[in-house]
């Protein structure tokens, strides 16, 4: 079964989606989009230097995330606001990334591939990849379920039940970077928010309580990378993009349904 | 051993200096109240003691387990976070129904359980706050300006409210306000902040301390005098010779 690619892919993007649905909420209750952008951009820096001194991919990749993550979060709140800051490591890891990748020499690499990323050439090491990453993710955010509520709620009411607000932050920068080390190769550095922030924004409207939204983000990132498989082999459109097409799709059908339901 | 005692706290955000030279403890089941006019340091003063703020200088102990009940004076932005009353209930820790009922029927709350936080009045969320607060089973009630926003019948309620769940829970409650004439006659103890604790006692030293006039002038000003008016004006007049007794005393 594992030897049809179409097979492979739709678990990869699975296994995506999984984590992508409760990170992504949090990235949407606490305004962490642009954070997210800035970890992804690096994500071609992680590239960059994982050719250039022959390390694996997602190693060079989670490396280079999880440096820019907590460089980030080291330096916000001084005399730059977050998202002046995110903006300069964004677009700062993402030029010194092309930069890094000009010197390799005589390889040609396929930039393509890590920007928009390549699902249909996933492989079974790839596939345990990104499932232990989705499942170690899940697993983390379900550990710390209810402190993450609580310091994204309020961080001093998270400090009455001695939560230190920062140390979730801290976990949920890492978290981000472990999807984005994973998930390069289904959707590619440039479109990993989109998987992040799309359905969970689809999500929140249809729920009530946060444990709903997480449910919900799940199932429309699964829909839309089950629905964009579906369009990239019948259609022969890039992959990565169709997923996220059907994931805007979705979006826009449950604000339809939102507007119906509330007339 | 007192629940929390801070030693010599200074605290400072960035280069500016809020508290300094603060020495301060609460025990079991007592009642104190910080006063202070604005930007006095009341707020940073409650975040350094239930640890979200960490001193500059100084030390803040808390009494092992302990287990505090916090009311923020607002809990921030709660549109993007959908969470109905009960599940924001029982994030306290207490997810048994059976005795988060009770408590939701005390605070008058019972009718908002499935609404969205979002959505509540001022004083709802005031209620839900404290209702969360309460169901930590807390040694000690931090109140943050728990009354900002509220007019004056919803805070004279909100506060026979936390006499009343005081009474029955038996914790300390410290209460962090900026409209005292309300709250002094509850509390053991007042603290009068500007920066450093200017001065500190039962509720009637305080109001006649040189500081405190300093501070917020003589008497509380029209609009409060008439609100005690209102509700007992009699013991108001025994309240004041009370006042003066104990002072003597």
């Amino acid at each position: 079964m594992l030897d049809d690619f179409m097979v492979r892919a739709a678990l990869a993007a699975t296994g995506v989606a999984l984590a992508a649905g409760p990170l992504g909420c949090f990235v949407v209750w606490r305004r962490m989009a642009y954070f997210g952008d800035a970890i992804s951009h690096a994500a071609i820096l992680g590239v960059a230097l994982s050719l250039l001194f022959t390390i694996s991919v997602p190693a060079g990749v989670l490396l280079a995330a999880v440096t820019v993550a907590l460089l980030v979060s080291r330096m916000s709140g001084r005399s730059l606001a977050a998202d002046t800051l995110l903006g300069v490591a964004a677009h700062g890891s993402l030029a010194l990334g092309l930069v890094a990748l000009s010197f390799l020499p005589g390889v040609r690499v396929d930039l393509m591939g890590y920007l928009f990323g390549d699902v249909l050439a996933v492989g079974k090491t790839d596939l345990l990849l990104i499932w232990s990453g989705a499942l170690a993710i899940c697993a983390g955010i379900g550990w710390r379920w209810k402190n993450l509520i609580l310091a994204t709620l309020n961080p001093d009411l998270a400090a009455s039940h001695n939560i230190d607000h920062r140390r979730e932050r801290v976990l949920l920068m890492l978290a981000i970077a472990l999807l984005v080390a994973v998930a390069i190769k289904v959707v590619g550095a440039l479109l990993i928010t989109a998987l992040l922030i799309i359905p969970a924004a689809t999500a929140r409207g249809f729920a009530r309580i946060p444990e709903a939204m997480v449910l919900l983000a799940v199932l429309a990132g699964w829909l839309a990378s089950i629905g964009g498989l579906g369009l990239s082999l019948y259609a022969d459109t890039p992959a990565g993009a169709s997923i996220v097409t059907g994931a805007v799709v979705l979006f826009l059908l449950g604000s339809l349904a939102q507007k119906a339901l509330h007339r | 051993m007192s629940l929390i005692t801070a030693t010599d706290v200074e605290v400072r955000h960035g280069r500016t200096l809020v508290l300094t030279d603060v020495n301060f403890s609460i025990e079991k089941g007592e009642i104190v109240t910080i006063v202070g006019p604005n930007g006095s340091g009341k707020t940073s003063f409650a975040r350094v003691l239930i640890g979200a703020l960490g001193p500059s200088r100084g030390t803040v102990k808390r009494a092992a387990k302990l287990r505090v009940g916090y009311v923020p004076q607002k809990l921030g932005d709660t549109s993007l976070i959908p969470m109905t009353v009960l599940r924001f209930l029982k994030l306290s820790g207490q997810t048994d129904l059976h005795k988060i009922q009770p408590v939701m029927d005390q605070l008058g709350i019972g009718d908002l359980r499935d609404r969205q936080i979002d959505n509540l009045s001022g004083g709802e969320m005031q209620r839900v706050l404290l209702g969360q607060a309460l169901l930590c089973d807390p040694d000690i009630l931090v109140l943050d300006e728990a009354t900002q926003g509220l007019d004056q019948p919803a805070t004279a309620a909100f506060y026979r409210l936390i006499e009343q769940v005081r009474q029955s829970l038996r914790c300390a409650v410290l209460m962090i306000s900026h409209d005292l004439h309300v709250v002094m006659s509850a509390s053991d103890r007042v603290i009068c902040l500007n920066g450093h604790i200017c001065c500190e006692g039962t509720p009637t030293v305080v109001s006649a301390a040189p500081e405190y006039r300093a501070l917020f002038g003589e008497g509380t000003g029209g609009a409060l005098a008439l609100y005690r008016h209102e509700h007992d004006h009699h013991h108001d007049h025994d309240h004041h010779s009370h006042a003066e007794h104990d002072h003597a005393g």
